[in-house]
């Protein structure tokens, strides 16, 4: 039945050569960069307008996070690969490679649940000796610096949890929004593309004729790593180094 | 071969209210859109009636101010995203693939799911009315009257939730309009042989599809401010209420003429055929929509010239939308080029559309005088702005929109409506439009501010506002009198042959109402005004008779079959939708809300285009 479906679809004429539902695809990829640009662009608007801490300086863990975007950026690769695989008819590479963009991704998905977690329960310490010239601190370090020397002090260290939720500050609303729609884009593709690998284990659902089902999942795969190197510099790059 | 979608059978119900529910017929779901809009267009109508007979004297006590809150804040939000837009929306549906010379859209599961999406979200708007009370915030919602401080009540998570989900119906149906008209074109339709309406269509689909996405992203974060105590708008965290207004009037201006370039391109339509002479310079009326379009993007902030943004950002705005007037300039220029000369006939339509360009241009000259901020900052929240509005939105876009649904009323029915009935329903609409809100421009330079529940009447404007209640009345009075006409004539009107009009594009080379596939053969397209030009390149053929779909063979024609799945993803979306504005047990109701959207997903995914033991492909496999 849907043999017959994708027979109809692939040879139905169109005007300009083009399929259908590849430009649908492309419009509504257009339409998610305008999403993506106008959250980008609140979080920019809003930047060094918190009136509270944590800031970025104080929770971004860069090493952390350029683990995990290179693990998304791999996904990309292995998605290239399941699609060649699929293109050459070998169908035991193709769910290889589609099975480890899937775990990619929900790798992914583990590092942001990871950070959120990390960064909701944030810790601020201050080693009081190591304390120079306090106002090269974050406001919320400046807090704690002035505390040493008090009862506060244990072992030459001030410490509070001063967690980042999406409540806290202007950083914590715009930051999980736009992480949080981000992960969530990430989480439907994950979806997606497990449907695609459950499916090819029918017959005639998946196959190198019907490839443009992988093809348009491709297409969401990689447009939402695109996105995710526009966050890492935005958000995680220009929040942690000075200058910007 | 096992089916993987959800054991259903195919519904194939040939007639009754099923077929309509489940129908995904362009023509159908085009006559579904437009009766629903008019609907809700009268709906707004009685909200602005309302609005008017409190206003009519000085001191009057008819509603309170909280429920005029509602009303002025219901009936904006109504014209503008559950009348006018769907009102374009069902030319588009019922007009482009006739058009373009194609059989449906490229979608047409996908325009079943529009439609329902939409009606999903006009539900939720209008059923605020009885939980509470509905939005109260003024139709651009500026921020903080939005805040959950300020407004407590469920009526702003009704307006949110409904303009996100009316948002999807728009997304939905303009990637589908977009693949439509660039893909499903008639062989020897180039884009330079587009019909005007056609070309406007695209445009304002793009603008839908870049445009939209920004009022989403606003919408949630004013929700996540509501329902998360999040701090986007919140001052007291340093939030600032001036974001709101930018992405609100990003998207909002664009709106404007994703309001507006239909009705131009009815217009475009209308005007040649009503003077029997081609569009005077089509190629600049096409290059004036898509740089209208264009320069949309950069004129937002002239909304916001009161807020304190500094010189540079207002001579800007100022200068760009000064400019933006020029294209707007070209396009009635045109229009005028295409009657002068002409054999001009004044049916119904042509009338309207003759109304639309000179109402239009008033408010296109009110619309340059707030270009220049100093000015506007004299108007600012005045009548004066709600004259300019109502000029350039009801004598413009649903001047436009009557003259579509008169013009094209022979095609969708098959029958004509009464031409003098018609006519007397113009003049009267036309006669109490001006006489409703020309006096506005009066009492906006008086200093009357717009949103006012009464007024004191020692202020001078006791006259003004009589008459434009008056105006109002008599506005109602000549739309009932088109509404009898026109349902009249829809049961019983004469009979319509194919092309009454003697019209140009190829939706008059069919019989009227078309046959469900349209075309029996799809047409080659030779000239810009195709049909127009085959009835006088050759000896004319003989235009089949009305009626003709009696054929139940559908001349071997594979038409896509109906489908219950986009009625249950938009049921899915209407249930998760009032999940949002009541988060009971952890937002229980959405959950259901989002089960029942992915059984819909999925199962409109398996099910195939076409069941083929129905249709030939069977032979093939």
């Amino acid at each position: 039945m849907a043999q017959a479906t994708a027979h109809h679809d692939e040879h139905e004429p169109t005007t300009t050569g083009l399929n259908h539902r590849k430009m649908l695809m492309w419009a509504f990829l257009g339409s998610d960069c305008m999403f993506f640009g106008s959250l980008i662009a609140t979080y920019l608007v809003y930047k060094n307008r918190s009136i509270a801490g944590p800031l970025p300086v104080d929770v971004f863990d860069i090493p952390v996070t350029t683990v995990s975007t290179f693990v998304l950026l791999m996904s990309s690769m292995s998605m290239v690969l399941a699609y060649a695989a699929l293109t050459r008819n070998s169908m035991k590479a193709f769910r290889i490679w589609l099975a480890s963009t899937c775990m990619l991704g929900a790798t992914f998905i583990a590092f942001q649940v990871y950070e959120f977690y990390t960064f909701v329960n944030y810790e601020h310490k201050v080693y009081c000796a190591e304390v120079g010239d306090i106002s090269e601190l974050s406001p919320v370090k400046q807090q704690l610096a002035m505390k040493c020397g008090t009862e506060a002090e244990h072992n030459g260290v001030v410490e509070e949890v001063v967690g980042l939720t999406p409540k806290t500050n202007l950083f914590g609303s715009t930051f999980y929004t736009l992480t949080g729609f981000h992960g969530a884009h990430v989480t439907l593709g994950i979806v997606w593309l497990l449907s695609l690998f459950f499916l090819s284990f029918k017959k005639g659902m998946v196959t190198p004729e019907r490839n443009l089902d992988l093809d348009l999942a491709a297409l969401y795969w990689h447009f939402v790593d695109v996105v995710w190197i526009v966050i890492f510099t935005v958000v995680y790059l220009f929040g942690v180094f000075p200058g910007f | 071969m096992t089916t993987l979608a959800f054991p259903i059978p195919r519904p194939t119900h040939p007639t009754g209210i099923w077929n309509w529910i489940t129908t995904i017929d362009h023509k159908k779901i085009g006559i579904l859109y437009g009766v629903t809009a008019f609907i809700l267009f009268l709906t707004g109508g009685i909200e602005a009636l309302l609005m008017r007979i409190q206003l009519a004297g000085p001191e009057q006590d008819i509603v309170s101010a909280e429920i005029f809150n509602q009303l002025f804040t219901m009936h904006g939000t109504t014209m503008i995203f559950l009348a006018i837009m769907p009102l374009s929306a069902a030319f588009f549906n019922y007009v482009i693939p006739l058009q373009i010379g194609a059989r449906d859209v490229a979608f047409p599961r996908l325009n079943a799911f529009s439609y329902w999406t939409f009606l999903a979200g006009a539900i939720i708007l209008k059923i605020s009315w009885f939980t509470g009370g509905a939005t109260n915030a003024g139709w651009f919602g500026y921020a903080p009257l939005t805040s959950v401080q300020q407004n407590p009540g469920t009526g702003i998570d009704f307006w949110i939730v409904s303009l996100q989900v009316l948002g999807i119906a728009s997304l939905a149906a303009s990637f589908n309009f977009m693949v439509t008209i660039i893909n499903m074109r008639a062989p020897g339709m180039s884009f330079m042989r587009l019909p005007l309406f056609t070309w406007m269509t695209f445009i304002t689909n793009i603008l839908i599809v870049l445009a939209f996405p920004v009022i989403t992203v606003a919408l949630i974060e004013l929700y996540f401010d509501r329902a998360f105590g999040m701090n986007f708008f919140n001052t007291a965290r340093g939030g600032d209420p001036v974001l709101w207004q930018h992405l609100f009037w990003v998207f909002g201006h664009p709106e404007v003429y994703i309001l507006i370039l239909p009705a131009m391109g009815i217009v475009s339509e209308i005007l040649p055929t009503f003077s029997k002479k081609p569009l005077f310079g089509y190629p600049a009326i096409v290059l004036a929509g898509a740089i209208i379009a264009f320069m949309g993007w950069m004129v937002w902030s002239h909304h916001m010239f009161t807020v304190g943004l500094g010189p540079i950002p207002i001579t800007v705005f100022t200068i760009t939308t000064m400019a933006i007037a020029v294209p707007t300039g070209i396009k009635v220029f045109n229009w005028m080029g295409t009657m002068w000369g002409g054999a001009m006939d004044f049916k119904t339509p042509m009338l309207y559309a003759v109304g639309f360009v000179a109402m239009f241009t008033i408010g296109g000259i009110s619309g340059v005088m707030h270009s220049m901020a100093s000015s506007d900052a004299q108007q600012q929240d005045t009548y004066f702005i709600v004259a300019h509005i109502h000029y350039v939105l009801f004598g413009g876009a649903i001047f436009a929109i009557f003259a579509g649904i008169f013009y094209w009323f022979p095609k969708i029915t098959g029958r004509m409506y009464k031409e003098v009935s018609g006519k007397i329903s113009f003049w009267i609409v036309f006669a109490g439009f001006n006489i409703a809100f020309f006096p506005q421009h009066f009492l906006g330079l008086d200093g009357m501010p717009r949103r006012i529940y009464t007024y004191d009447a020692s202020m001078g404007w006791n006259l003004w506002n009589g008459v434009s209640t008056f105006g109002a009345v008599v506005l109602a009075v000549g739309i009932l009198i088109m509404m009898h006409n026109l349902a009249m004539s829809w049961r019983k009107g004469e009979p319509a042959d194919g092309d009454p009009w003697d019209g140009r594009t190829l939706e008059w080379s069919i019989p009227s109402p078309p046959p469900e596939y349209n075309f029996e053969e799809i047409p080659t397209v030779y000239d810009r005004d195709d049909w127009w030009a085959r009835k006088r390149r050759e000896v004319r053929r003989a235009v089949p008779v009305a009626g003709g779909s009696g054929d139940d063979e559908g001349h071997g024609i594979h038409l896509p079959q109906p489908s219950y799945w986009p009625l249950v993803v938009a049921i899915g979306i209407l249930i998760g939708g009032f999940g949002l504005v009541y988060p009971v047990g952890y937002y229980a109701i959405s959950i259901v809300g989002v089960l029942i959207g992915m059984i819909g997903v999925y199962s409109w995914s398996f099910e195939p285009v076409n069941d083929p033991e129905e249709g030939e492909e069977q032979a093939a496999h």
